[in-house]
């Protein structure tokens, strides 16, 4: 069923980027409609739409929103973070949104804001999203000369490159202009987040959502969709498929009909071999799940996640052996260092499965690979470790074979994976001849 | 360049204006120090920790962190290419050697004449238009080894075009 999109509306027929377009189409009537609301009334509405939080951990926006105190509980500023800090490999949808729809993102933002009695808002963009960051400014200057804000102060910060610093906590404290290092929870940042003070946290896709909750009223929103996923979200489809894209569609829609009906199907006449769901930290599917339905119920019964809806299709060209190692190669470069089964343990995850693609690795060696993954799990700060340990061993599960054989005559493909030969980016910081200097 | 008239401790002293926290400009800062000199030298270290109340020592683990940041010269133009899984699938590895080939360098590695420092990169956020390189932070999707040849000589064009104006 093609749903009408929320997030992404408008924007294939306009130039949203700009104020009056914005407004043409009725933008910035739900945040006029949202200030003539109590801000517990509005709290209440975002509850009741069932929105959850479009980062990836699926948090219901509704009651995050919830923990924060009201103005009159604390002494102390409440802040509003908005994490545009996406880098989960498979996902970019945060950035056509910013620079398709700015407009709706500082909306969603204006009416978040009104709800928490937040004054000063905070969007951290990811540093290597440079035009993004200039759409989103040029939107903003339009948005205070309209005089719009309402006494809000809303400030771009600009990330420098690391994942980790999606991670609401590492987020925060690269905020206050530290190494991007997670926290320990709690306190959570709803108590204790910002320079030590109520603070809320939330994706783009969620803001830019808000909007039009605010304009259908939370009953009419939670319609769209299905039971415990409201609405739509914006699935940002890769990999081997005919038309990779962002595809804003209604929760519950197969990943048959995102990858064949919306992104064309397998792309070079190849077949399907597997799908990873929810951006690269998530397990992966076999080709025989593609009825799976993309909303957070069925795919937890499939085995998987929808994390971020970034869906990476893999054709039969690609070994699950040099997947797991591209894919551990990212997360032991993204680990911050903090926790030791992360830092660690990615870095044993990496040269068991360099062992392994190289042929010279014995059935200990992968028995040693998921007793690694299994030590990882569920014992860090944070979920980076788990991102790296929980799809690897769904490689392993599921494609169990593969690495057997792996095991028995090296790499099956002989050169011909579509990842053969690919390079992780190499160690920014490997040696400073300015550490030398300074230090000197 | 107007903004060039400006010394980098007023310019910072702009962004420290943003926040309650002088601290959370490290990384504005750092970037604005970074565009001044291209990469961050002793003394960029050592601006930016006077600017900010910090030390130089605090501000390079900071920036040390962060791949962004570059903590030894760059040459004038950045070629990154994304090589995590979605641009690997469709023939990131075949981009990236086509670039080798062209520069005559590998990832890590500035040209000889120090136009060019070629870098692999995780995932820039374009996975459903890879292959994704950025020069100078701009995005070019759909990138294929074919593409590589024409990038380059646009870049060296749009410099000599640049100059002659």
């Amino acid at each position: 069923m093609p749903a009408e999109r929320i997030v992404l509306a408008g924007a294939d027929e306009r130039d949203l980027t700009k104020l009056a377009e914005y407004r043409a189409v009725g933008g910035f009537e739900s945040l006029a409609k949202a200030r003539r609301m109590e801000p517990a009334q509005l709290l209440d509405e975002l509850l009741a739409s069932g929105l959850r939080g479009r980062g990836g951990a699926g948090f219901p926006t509704g009651r995050k929103a919830s923990f924060v105190p009201k103005p009159d509980q604390t002494q102390k500023p409440i802040y509003l973070v908005v994490n545009a800090d996406e880098s989960e490999p498979g996902t970019f949808k945060d950035r056509e949104i910013m620079f398709s729809v700015p407009h709706r993102l500082i909306e969603g933002c204006l009416i978040t804001a009104h709800a928490i009695g937040s004054r000063n808002v905070f969007i951290y963009i990811r540093g290597e999203y440079l035009h993004e960051f200039e759409v989103l400014r040029a939107a903003l200057d339009e948005v205070r000369a309209a005089d719009l804000l309402g006494g809000v102060t809303i400030v771009l910060h600009r990330g420098a490159g690391a994942y980790i610093c999606g991670e609401e906590t590492a987020l925060l404290e690269s905020l206050e202009g530290k190494r991007g290092q997670p926290r320990s929870k709690p306190p959570f940042p709803a108590i204790s987040g910002l320079y030590a003070s109520p603070s809320l946290i939330n994706n783009v896709e969620t803001m830019a959502t808000v909007p039009k909750i605010v304009e259908l009223g939370a009953a009419e929103y939670a319609k769209r969709g299905v039971e415990n996923s409201a609405g739509t979200r914006v699935y940002s489809l890769s990999g081997n498929v005919v038309n990779g894209g962002n595809y804003e569609l209604e929760n519950g829609t197969t990943l048959r009909e995102l990858i064949y009906d919306h992104g064309g199907g397998i792309a070079n006449g190849r077949k399907l071999k597997a799908i990873i769901p929810g951006g690269s930290s998530v397990p992966v599917l076999t080709a025989d799940q593609v009825d799976t339905q993309l909303d957070f119920d069925s795919m937890a019964e499939a085995g998987s996640m929808l994390g971020s809806g970034a869906v990476i299709v893999i054709d039969d060209r690609c070994c699950m052996v040099q997947l797991g190692l591209r894919v551990a190669q990212f997360y032991m470069h993204e680990s911050c260092g903090k926790c030791t089964p992360c830092r660690e343990g990615t870095r044993w995850m990496v040269q068991i499965l360099n062992k392994i693609e190289e042929g010279a690795a014995s059935q200990g060696d992968l028995d040693l690979l998921l007793d690694v993954c299994d030590r990882i799990l569920g014992k860090c700060l944070c979920p980076l470790g788990d991102a790296a340990a929980m799809p690897v061993a769904s490689y392993i599960d599921r494609f169990r074979d593969e690495f057997q054989a792996h095991l028995e005559h090296g790499c099956p493909m002989n050169g011909e994976s579509s990842l053969d030969g690919i390079f992780a980016p190499v160690d920014q910081h490997h040696h400073s001849p300015v550490a030398d200097a300074i230090t000197r | 360049m107007s903004t060039q008239e400006r010394s980098l401790h007023d310019e910072i002293q702009d962004v420290l204006a943003l926040y309650p926290s002088s601290r959370s400009a490290t990384l504005p800062a750092l970037r604005l120090a970074q565009e001044r000199y291209g990469w961050l030298p002793p003394e960029a270290f050592r601006e930016v920790a006077e600017a900010l109340g910090e030390t130089p020592a605090y501000c390079m683990a900071v920036a040390s962190f962060y791949d962004m940041f570059h903590l030894e010269p760059v040459g004038r133009h950045l070629v990154e290419v994304c090589t995590n899984v979605s641009c690997a699938l469709v023939g990131a590895q075949q981009v990236l050697e086509a670039f080798e080939a062209e520069l005559g360098v590998h990832p890590g590695q500035t040209t000889e004449d120090g136009e060019f420092t070629l870098r692999t990169i995780e995932c820039a956020g374009g996975c459903g238009w890879g292959t994704v390189v950025a020069i100078d932070h701009r995005y070019r999707e759909r990138v294929t080894a074919g593409d590589v040849p024409g990038i380059l000589a646009e870049v060296r064009g749009g410099e000599a075009a640049a100059d002659a104006g």
